[in-house]
């Protein structure tokens, strides 16, 4: 297996595994942990493609990363603030009770 | 495919799994720090350093750090007494590994994934990275700079208790029985 291979496998693997927590678990906080990693996920994924791609040079994938850090950095901050709202209101984070809204 | 890249990978999932399925919320937080590390390793293996320290700067030094205290604003520390896992956690799995199977099908079968000569290492110095930054990206960096600090004033608000709320409610069976 060669090195661009392997890290796309190794980025799909923690892609499932991040995917598994944010369906699974009942708590906010790890469903949220679960975003995070699929987006470190991709962030490898960017980075792999940068260094074994045809034009490294460029710094393309290398700046999305740099990009996408500073994004996923904002999603986590106004996602935890969310997450600390909704206790306060409905004194619970675990997904599965917040049912108001419910259809 | 190195051994330090397969460790690191290895290690990386390890945290990520551990994160992923423990049953205290606390744990959890520290594995997904040692899965973030590990990430910044990888990148650091792959030749991106700037982008491995921001990884460890941002992930491993700011997220993880709000993360364990969202968990404990939220009193997520304490036993849980039920499952962790929602009632519909096989349909998640289920998923999860057919996600796995469709992108590892898509990596294998691919042609573009399998280059003949693997290119060395593409020297990336800081002085390049920050000329790319200010010439080519220098409209995403300020878009960036302007979405940060909105997210910054939205968190707060979001986040900060409202107190003039409480006053009034406070207030208020006071005010009745006066009229009363």
């Amino acid at each position: 297996m060669n090195p661009l291979a392997g890290c796309l496998i190794v980025s799909a693997l923690l892609f499932a595994v991040g995917l598994a927590g944010a369906v699974t678990r009942r708590s906010a906080i790890l469903v949220l942990a679960g975003i995070e990693l699929m987006l470190n996920a991709a962030n490898l994924n960017f980075i792999a493609f940068w260094r074994f791609g045809p034009d490294p040079q460029a710094l393309t994938g290398f700046m999305f990363v740099i990009f996408a850090i500073a994004v996923a950095a904002a999603e986590a901050a106004v996602g935890l603030a969310l997450i600390v709202a909704i206790y306060r209101h409905a004194r619970t984070s675990d997904v599965s009770e917040i049912t108001e809204m419910k259809g | 495919m190195t051994v330090p890249f397969l460790i690191l990978a290895l290690l990386t999932l390890a945290g990520g799994i551990a994160s992923m399925t423990l049953r205290r919320l606390v744990h959890c937080a520290l594995a997904l720090t040692v899965a973030f590390a590990g990430l910044a390793t990888l990148y650091l293996n792959l030749g991106a350093e700037f982008a491995g320290l921001a990884q460890l700067l941002v992930y491993v030094g700011a997220i993880a750090i709000l993360i364990v205290f969202a968990i404990l604003l939220t009193r997520g520390s304490e036993e849980q007494p039920q499952s962790v896992f929602s009632p519909a956690s096989f349909g998640g799995l289920v998923i999860a590994l057919a996600v796995f199977a469709v992108l590892a099908w898509a990596v294998e079968t691919s042609s573009i994934v399998h280059p003949v000569n693997i290119p060395p290492a593409p020297p990336t110095s800081m002085q390049q990275i920050g000329l790319t930054l200010m010439q080519r990206y220098v409209l995403p960096l300020e878009v960036i700079a302007l979405m940060l600090t909105a997210a910054m004033i939205g968190a707060v608000i979001l986040a900060v208790r409202e107190r003039r709320n409480e006053t009034e409610t406070g207030v208020m069976p006071a005010a009745e029985s006066r009229l009363g």
